[in-house]
């Protein structure tokens, strides 16, 4: 069978072989990054209509069935549309600010990939703090949203801008504190040595139930952090009509939308490979055959699948929850999700000291 | 691929998002009138400069924030020794977060954690 690491190994010999030593790197590197974009820009185009039908289906009706067999090209009319929309600047607004916050969050939720192991050996950079840095990078994406609602001089964005910033700031506690009750259980930072100490069984199943609580939290504030319904505040369409990218248009506003969904891919991928074993395939201990079959699925989709499952939750939460108002908001991050999680993560390292887990 | 993965990221972002704005704008309309270069506020005429100071109910919040966080830096390098140190790490984290959570009781009595 042909695995993922063998392609990419092939093209690296193939290059080193045909270019110089520097020329080489440098077209690995840009390869590797088209690749990442490539991939990213499929699971977004496939998030936006999934969202479409999701919700339809959620509210019993089709949704998108005219462009292309049951709508499947709708997303790509709405690029199309979006790129022939006018990017306006309005007059009184910060022009410098407006125009770099969108280029900003794109590429800082970009920047977010890079440790990712997306299949065995198939990672841009197995770096020893993989989880922190994503964690410290994707914090970063909320100094453009802050931007974006600041330099626009609307009252809208402004208020939304500051929503979006003491909501990001506040559930990444709680996330940060649910990452690190694995990481306890597990003794390592890389992405890759993470997926390969689950073979014998994700952390999910292993870790009891601090494992369960972690997963359950971090689902939690993952949707809040990516500002999505019941935690939508930021953009709360009824009070804020778009939040912080209401004065953008056309392909600015484009780029905020494709980060709203990067940054759900991110956090998806974290959950998928802390929790639910990365790429590794579902395995039911004394099943001989049922294993084979499993492992012949290759590993680039099961960690797909980890993802879109649990970016399918975050959709039926949205469509389950009504929004909470900001003090509530706070309030259930501050005096529930954070104690209890530090109080789980302490259970976990007890479960870990004790050696109380498989 | 060591720190050129986090560079090439950088650049495919910066890149990627560049080349489409720059689409967008040349494929795009272009017109212009007073009216449009108005802050949208549903119609109705803006009153007043938005740069204004207001009273942010939450600001406390990341007063407090701040502390956990540094906090959560404090216990990733915990986290990844916890299992090779054994009883030891785990009794020193209880005192570490003991003293933190009386921090974060202090902040709760003083009603710093309620809408201002």
């Amino acid at each position: 069978m042909i695995k993922l690491a063998d392609i990419v190994q092939w093209i690296h010999q193939w290059l080193t072989d045909v270019l110089p030593a520097f020329w080489a790197t440098i077209a690995a590197n840009a390869l590797a990054g088209i690749a990442i974009l490539s991939l990213v820009l499929v699971c977004v185009i496939i998030c936006v209509y999934m969202e479409r039908k999701v919700a339809a289906f959620m509210q019993l009706r089709l949704g998108p069935m005219r462009v292309g067999k049951w709508g499947s090209l709708q997303v790509l009319a709405d690029v199309i549309k979006l790129l022939l929309k006018e990017s306006f600047v309005p007059t009184r607004a910060d022009k410098i600010l407006f125009v770099v916050a969108p280029v900003l969050v794109l590429t800082v939720s970009l920047m977010a990939l890079a440790p990712v192991s997306f299949s065995d050996g198939v990672q841009m950079w197995d770096m020893n703090i993989g989880v922190l840095y994503i964690t410290a990078i994707s914090s970063l994406g909320v100094i453009g949203v802050l931007m974006a609602g600041w330099a626009s001089n609307n009252k809208f964005s402004l208020v939304g801008a500051m929503r979006a910033g003491a909501q990001i700031i506040s559930y990444e506690l709680s996330a940060a504190l649910s990452i690190l009750a694995i990481i306890a259980m597990t003794g390592t930072l890389s992405m890759n040595e993470l997926v390969q100490s689950q073979a014998d069984g994700w952390w999910i199943f292993k870790g009891h139930i601090p494992a369960v609580i972690a997963f359950v939290f971090y689902v939690i504030a993952a949707t809040a952090e990516c500002n999505r319904a019941p935690f939508d505040l930021a953009e709360a369409e009824q009070e804020l009509t778009a939040g912080y990218h209401t004065e953008y248009s056309g392909m600015q506003f484009g780029m905020f939308y494709l980060t709203e969904y990067i940054n759900m891919i991110v956090v998806s991928i974290i959950a998928s490979t802390l929790f639910l074993g990365g790429w590794q395939p579902f395995h039911i201990y004394g099943f001989t055959a049922f294993n084979q079959v499993m492992d012949y699925i290759p590993q680039f989709f099961w960690l797909m699948g980890k993802v879109f499952f649990i970016i399918f939750l975050m959709m039926w939460f949205r469509w389950t929850f009504p929004r909470l108002r900001i003090d509530q908001l706070l309030k259930l991050e501050w005096k529930y999700l954070m104690p209890i999680s530090l109080v789980n993560l302490i259970i976990a390292a007890l479960c870990t000291v004790m050696g109380w887990h498989f | 691929m060591g720190i050129a993965s986090i560079l090439t990221m950088l650049l495919t972002g910066i890149g990627f998002a560049l080349i489409a704005i720059g689409i967008g704008k040349g494929f795009g309309m272009h017109s212009w009138n007073p009216q449009k270069g108005e802050p949208y506020e549903c119609g109705i005429p803006t009153e007043g400069v938005t740069w204004v100071q207001f009273n942010v109910g939450y600001y406390l919040f990341s007063l407090v924030y701040l502390v956990f966080d540094v906090e959560i830096v404090f216990l990733f390098p915990w986290a990844t020794v916890v299992k090779e140190m054994g009883m030891f790490a785990f009794v020193e984290i209880i005192l570490f977060s003991l003293f933190l959570f009386m921090g974060l009781l202090y902040a709760f009595k003083k009603k710093a954690l309620s809408w201002m």
